[in-house]
């Protein structure tokens, strides 16, 4: 296999697209400049891969910035066990295709002792499968720095993180003493056992991220446009009931209707929308009269106000 | 209370069709402005009030505001403080003390907000949120007026390089809408914005609070002001562009996938460029010219400053990340010795005679630092000082182990700006501006002799990729023109 992607790709990624508008070519080349600065600097980056839309933008942004060489890092999936059978599909099918190396992690003590969002709580497992299991990925692959796809707008803790994150060697994010970050001029040193988080993304909204999608023609999991589909209604979300593991409570019943999903995470932890959105531009026409955050279909989030912040200071992206 | 913002909101629907608004918001790159201010001048409620008048706050995020503050305003609006205030423990102080990004957009554009503390001892983070800022929004309490903390802002913005400034009069409603007060505050603030050369200044009487002035007119409580709003005054500012200097490519990585082919890849800092065109490469002074601009979707026929792309040249040179390709015709300095201006970031102070590393573009470097004086916020005057202390803005001179690529950053603000990292704690200690270049051969140049060459273009780039000549190029004046041109200027010189 030839390490330099070929002219005839490029035509073809050149084929009938229009220019990108000035606001996502500023965007686009802020991250093309944080991935080629992180991978110049640091001795083994590594990009955390969720099979979501930031990090489906991620990696396309990534295989601009190092075109034509390949992405000269590894993608890392720290997988719970508990995705849609759907994420996995396409990100076998994505890694192929683009001619990836992937590295996927499960927490085996969470596998081990059986750790599910039903038995444990979303706070539990999330601890152990989600923060921990990275802790231990990153710690396996002594990766100094990771790039993460996470966005300012996302969440108030997220708003006052840098672009490089720095993270103790126990992975602890500190945000009362974060480093002054100037202009565009980042600053990567770092001591042994140290490393930092990169975050592309971070002056990216949730719309600049359809836009882009849309104008770029990046591929995405289907779950995200209207369909269809089983669900049980349970504390207040519609939880899709698809996979055989997902046991109904007394008194849910199994539904059926058209929804989608505006983020992807656990199937358990993840609640649907009632959308009849089915293409891209449906998606944007419903986000820019949305009344909601996307967060708000992630259970994890709700826990407790600041649990976000709580959560990075032990590790979690 | 009646609120008018609400009622002129009816009258006067902002929101275009959402498919126009989808269209119209991407014509021009997001704005990116800090807003500042002292303590208690009602930054945080100016904010909440952009984000929420401009929707981009959604109801779930004020349901976990309520939920968490039990309380609203008297407009029975969310505490937008604490919408602002992400951490724990500003939550806990009441205080802002960190950096945030805000993102917010209208119809006619997008911006992303620095939301900067006012408390004095982080001032340094305002210095990080000016940084990257292109336009700066100085707020004022109108019963207080300008205070000490409001000319320190100013300065601050103005020394980072930010010529656009919005003056927002707030809590205007607390004056009874007094015009008077509101003209001694601009008339106050024009006369101090003369000493630091600020000229472009729109003053806007508001009350963050009630929404006036800010996404929505408040004609109807001050009818005696006919100027923008904030939104609009936003809107109609400019966004900054090194695309009018000359070229310039800070060298982030060699691209080198296979035999074949070999890129430079960066982002253009400066100016543009085509193949074709002749570059040098700093430090070595190496010539060489463009033949192709390599980017994932096309081979495109040029790039300008703020394009991430990979640079393909005519002939094998050596090339590494940190050096700079530049255009041939329009050099940046070159040299050991530089001045600049810091503002120092940490605890620990600047010392003299200690090595740092300064990173600019991406060129890292050992630098020695010499503080020369320090600017005194209160009295505007520059006096003496050795070292510097946290949150000081100082004038040092830089001395370096090796040649170092600056242009000024009143001409760039990407090549004239860099960070100094402490190598003990590996912490960024300082931000920095290059003001020139120093003479370090001193005696050397008394002679003000020069000596008019006129080439052939090929003979020229030979000498130009000389050792010596890279060495004093910084001497140097070069003009590419034809022959005959040449013979005239070497004509009138005869006379």
């Amino acid at each position: 296999m030839s390490d330099i992607r070929n002219e005839a790709e490029a035509k073809q990624n050149a084929t009938h697209k229009p220019p990108l508008d000035p606001h996502l070519k500023a965007l686009e080349n802020e991250a093309i400049h944080i991935f080629r600065e992180v991978a110049a600097e640091f001795e083994r980056p590594v990009m955390l891969y969720s099979i979501g839309k930031d990090s489906s933008v991620l990696l396309h942004l990534a295989r601009k910035a190092f075109y034509p060489g390949r992405v000269p890092f590894p993608l890392l999936h720290v997988n719970t066990g508990w995705k849609f059978a759907e994420m996995i599909a396409f990100r076998d099918n994505i890694v192929k295709e683009y001619d990836l190396d992937l590295i996927e992690h499960i927490n085996p003590r969470g596998a081990a002792e059986n750790v599910t969002p039903f038995t444990h709580g979303s706070a539990l497992y999330t601890d152990i499968m989600k923060t921990e299991s990275l802790r231990q990925a990153l710690d396996a692959g002594k990766y100094d720095a990771a790039f993460g796809g996470a966005r300012r707008d996302e969440e108030a803790s997220r708003a006052k993180e840098r672009i490089y994150s720095f993270r103790t060697p126990d992975h602890r994010w500190d945000p009362r003493n974060q480093r002054p970050e100037l202009w565009n001029v980042y600053n990567g040193m770092i001591r042994q056992g140290e490393s930092v988080r990169a975050f592309p993304l971070s002056n990216w909204t949730e719309v600049d991220i359809w836009r882009y999608i849309q104008a770029e023609d990046i591929p995405i999991v289907p779950l995200y446009f209207a369909k269809k589909r089983p669900y049980v209604e349970r504390d207040g979300m519609m939880i899709m009931a698809e996979d055989p593991r997902m046991e109904l409570l007394p008194g849910e019943v199994r539904q059926e209707g058209v929804i989608r999903f505006r983020t992807l995470g656990c199937f358990p932890l993840t609640g649907a929308i009632r959308s009849n959105a089915t293409t891209l531009d449906d998606i944007i026409a419903e986000l820019e009269t949305a009344t909601v955050s996307e967060r708000q279909g992630r259970a994890i989030d709700r826990d407790q106000s600041g649990s976000m912040e709580k959560k990075k200071r032990e590790g979690y992206f | 209370m009646t609120v008018s913002a609400t009622a002129t909101a009816e009258a006067l629907p902002l929101e275009a069709p959402v498919a126009e608004q989808a269209r119209a918001i991407r014509d021009s790159r997001p704005l990116r402005l800090i807003t500042c201010g002292s303590v208690d001048d009602g930054k945080s409620t100016l904010i909440g009030r952009l984000l929420w008048d401009t929707k981009a706050v959604k109801e779930d995020q004020a349901a976990t505001l309520h939920r968490d503050s039990g309380k609203q305003n008297d407009l029975g609006l969310p505490d937008f403080a604490l919408l602002l205030d992400g951490l724990q423990a500003e939550r806990e102080q009441g205080i802002t003390i960190d950096v945030a990004y805000r993102y917010f957009s209208t119809d006619r554009r997008s911006f992303i907000v620095a939301d900067t503390p006012g408390h004095e001892q982080y001032t340094r983070n305002m210095a990080t949120g000016a940084s990257t800022a292109d336009l700066a929004v100085l707020l004022v309490d109108a019963r207080a007026g300008i205070l000490e903390q409001t000319r320190r802002h100013a300065t601050i913005a103005s020394l980072m390089g930010i010529r656009q400034f919005v003056l927002a009069v707030n809590k205007i409603d607390l004056t009874n809408y007094d015009r008077a007060r509101f003209l001694e505050i601009v008339h106050d603030f024009k006369e101090f914005a003369l000493t630091l050369g600020v000229k472009q200044i729109t003053a806007i009487p508001m009350s963050a609070l009630k929404g006036e002035n800010v996404v929505y007119d408040g004609r109807a409580a001050m009818p005696w002001y006919d100027g923008p709003t904030l939104v609009e005054t936003l809107e109609k500012a400019t966004t900054r562009s090194n695309q009018t200097v000359g070229f310039r490519l800070p060298v982030q990585r060699v691209s080198r996938p296979g035999e074949s082919f070999r890129g430079y890849q960066g982002t253009v800092a400066g100016g543009s460029v085509k193949p074709g065109d002749s570059v040098v490469i700093l430090p070595s002074g190496m010539v060489a010219n463009v033949t192709k601009i390599v980017t994932f979707d096309l081979v495109r026929n040029a790039a300008v400053a703020g394009d991430a792309i990979t640079l393909v040249l005519d002939r094998q040179v050596d090339v590494s990340r940190g050096d700079m390709i530049v255009a041939i015709d329009s050099q940046p300095m070159t040299g050991r010795g530089f001045d600049a201006q810091i503002v120092a970031l940490q605890p620990d102070r600047i010392e003299p005679g200690k090595r740092y590393w300064l990173k600019s573009g991406s060129r890292r470097q050992r630098v020695l630092i010499e503080p020369v004086s320090q600017l005194d916020l209160k009295t505007s005057k520059w006096g003496t000082a050795e070292r510097l202390g946290m949150n000081a803005i100082g004038k040092v001179h830089l001395t370096f182990d090796e040649q170092a690529i600056f242009d000024t950053y009143e001409q760039n603000r990407t090549t004239g700006a860099f960070i100094l990292i402490d190598p003990d704690t590996n912490n960024t200690v300082a931000g920095g501006m290059i003001t020139g270049r120093r003479s370090e051969l001193g005696g050397i140049h008394k002679d003000d002799q020069r000596v008019l060459l006129s080439l052939p273009a090929d003979l020229a780039e030979k000498i130009m990729a000389s050792e010596l000549f890279a060495s004093r190029r910084q001497d140097v004046d070069i003009r590419h023109t034809t022959v005959g041109r040449a013979a005239e200027i070497l004509g009138d010189l005869d006379e």
